[in-house]
């Protein structure tokens, strides 16, 4: 019976150096810290991490990070997709300028665009005080905190959703065409269906992002208890008052989310990959 | 389908006229609102008192303790995740082997956690108070947390995948065969990477690296939780941007505006390069055009 091996043979060298580099580096710098703060939940008892958990403090923030992420990422996904669209579609003066725009919250430090969202919405600012005479405010309210969220999640729906679009053949349009459908029948039955899982995965990325997102809300968010204070937050108030297990509980219930959220985006794209034939 | 086009106005895979210019209208109206406007705004209410007192910021002891850092924190994390990332690529695109799947995905890991969870893990683990973080501190006199190594830490941490993510599709595209040519001629292992691999894969290193350093000079999150905001020893410059903004003196916001112009510069530039490397070598930069 051939024994079942570990790798195939290669006249390529190297492997045990680069392999265990890696297997090292990635142990210390990322998986034995992670593992340490689920290890550090266990410093509390049941009873405490349940209080923590359902603490009003914390409810409240819970509730607000992910609605907030929610709302973001679904205006994301909507504008998102038809940026996406105008870019790889249509040709026009500024269509590469535009392009070159969309990667801005990846390269612009979070602190940056925190400060400079806050400049922006509050009542006297050149955005809030265009809503300022209707009584909404914006900056530290809930809406300051949405706003942030959809700056920083808007390039992962269009940067996911923009190569599945490029190699969309338009064969199959011209084929529905010829075929007599009408234009928004060919986009809405023909187009937009290979696209849902890069849609799906676009939303994911900037939902998880956002959930964890901390630079670009603290500024504008307020931080009042209870209203606008996010749940990085919490943990940044624990950590302060050296509460390290309730911090590390709090950290454990997001980092399991977010797992299970990259989880659900590997499965779509093996789901997707064997419908669609693309990742 | 031409003279159909010319009949209607419209090709039967376009959309009409108004429709085109409405999605496109939208697209620069949400594009201009949420991206540029707060770009400009940051040179804007640098500038808001004059150049004079915007340039007085980079005068401030603390403002230069901070740049320093910066950039000794970047000179430090990114080479560390350069030799990670190349070794990674080549142990998993170079050979086949079980769990390289799993490996994959762990590697893609730090961009999943929130930031300041990423600076949490350590402060848990190194801690003054806890029994590496106390045995480091009493036999070697090495503090990590609240101190310089801890925001090294928290950088590596955050920027960690970037260049690894490059590099490991790319790779994998490009296959054995080069490899296997210069070996089979006599080329030692490290004669064949630094000749062979190396120039196959150099644009799309150094579009990881412009990732990764732009990501490791703006770090907030991680940082902050590590640092303890030490002025002058161990605040970066995102970090002297919130000091300096949480002052509510008018020269102070000036001061913290006119930093976060440093880093929106940089960030400019990042756009600009990345944006060049991208048009000028697409089809050595495989698939990067995906988020993260």
């Amino acid at each position: 019976m051939a024994r079942i091996r570990f790798r195939e043979p290669s006249i390529i060298p190297g492997f045990r150096l680069t392999f265990g580099f890696t297997v090292f580096y990635l142990s210390l710098i990322v998986l034995i810290p992670i593992i340490g703060l689920y290890i550090k939940t266990f410093d509390l008892d049941w009873e405490r991490f349940t209080a923590i958990l359902t603490g009003p403090r914390f409810v409240a923030a819970m509730r607000l990070s992910f609605g907030a992420s929610l709302l973001a990422a679904l205006f994301n996904v909507v504008v998102g997709v038809v940026i996406a669209w105008v870019l790889v579609r249509y040709r026009f003066f500024a269509v590469r300028l535009l392009d070159a725009i969309v990667d801005l919250p990846f390269a612009l430090p979070t602190a940056v665009a925190g400060i400079a969202l806050t400049a922006l919405y509050v009542p006297q600012g050149w955005l809030g005080g265009l809503f300022s005479p209707f009584g909404i405010t914006i900056a530290y309210t809930p809406i300051g905190i949405w706003i942030a969220l959809v700056f920083i999640g808007l390039p992962f729906v269009v940067r996911t959703v923009q190569p599945v679009l490029e190699d969309f053949s338009r064969e199959v349009e011209e084929a529905a065409a010829t075929l007599g459908a009408q234009r928004r029948t060919t986009i809405l039955r023909v187009i937009l269906p290979p696209m849902i899982p890069a849609i799906l995965t676009g939303f994911a990325l900037a939902f998880a992002r956002a959930v964890g997102e901390y630079g670009s809300v603290i500024f504008i968010a307020g931080n009042i208890p209870r209203k606008t204070e996010i749940l990085p937050l919490l943990i940044v108030f624990r950590l302060e008052e050296r509460d390290y297990a309730a911090a590390a509980a709090i950290a454990a219930v997001m980092l399991t989310i977010s797992f299970v959220i990259l989880l659900l985006i590997n499965l779509l794209q093996v789901w997707s990959y064997r419908r669609f034939g693309n990742g | 389908m031409a003279e159909l086009a010319r009949k209607h106005g419209v090709s039967p895979v376009s959309e009409t006229r108004p429709v085109r210019l409405t999605l496109i209208g939208i697209s620069i109206f949400v594009l201009a609102l949420f991206l540029i406007m707060p770009l400009v705004a940051v040179f804007v209410q640098a500038l808001g008192l004059g150049l004079g007192p915007a340039l007085a910021t980079f005068q401030d002891p603390d403002a230069i303790a901070a740049i320093q850092l910066t950039l000794l924190v970047a000179a430090i994390a990114v080479p560390c995740n350069l030799v990670f990332g190349v070794a990674a690529a080549w142990a998993i695109a170079k050979f086949r082997f079980r769990g390289r799947a799993l490996l994959i995905s762990l590697i893609d890991l730090p961009f999943s956690v929130s930031p300041v969870v990423a600076g949490l893990v350590y402060v848990l683990l190194l801690g003054p108070y806890t029994p590496v973080g106390a045995w480091f501190l009493q036999d070697f006199s090495v503090r990590i947390i609240f101190a310089i190594p801890g925001v090294i830490l928290a950088t590596i941490f955050v920027t960690f995948p970037f260049i690894a993510r490059e590099l490991i599709p790319l790779m994998q595209d490009q296959g054995t065969g080069d490899e296997e040519a210069a070996l089979s001629l006599g080329a030692s292992g490290w004669q064949t990477f630094w000749y062979v691999t190396l120039p196959n894969v150099k644009w799309a290193l150094l579009y990881g690296v412009l990732l990764c350093n732009a990501r490791a000079m703006g770090e907030f999150g991680a940082v902050a939780v590590i640092s303890g905001k030490l002025r002058g020893e161990t605040v970066t410059m995102p970090l002297q941007i919130e000091l300096y903004y949480q002052e509510f003196r008018a020269l102070a916001q000036v001061a913290a505006f006119s930093l976060a112009a440093v880093l929106a510069g940089l960030a400019l530039v990042t756009l600009v390069v990345k944006t060049w490397l991208e048009w000028r070598y697409a089809h050595q930069l495989a698939a990067t055009r995906n988020g993260h």
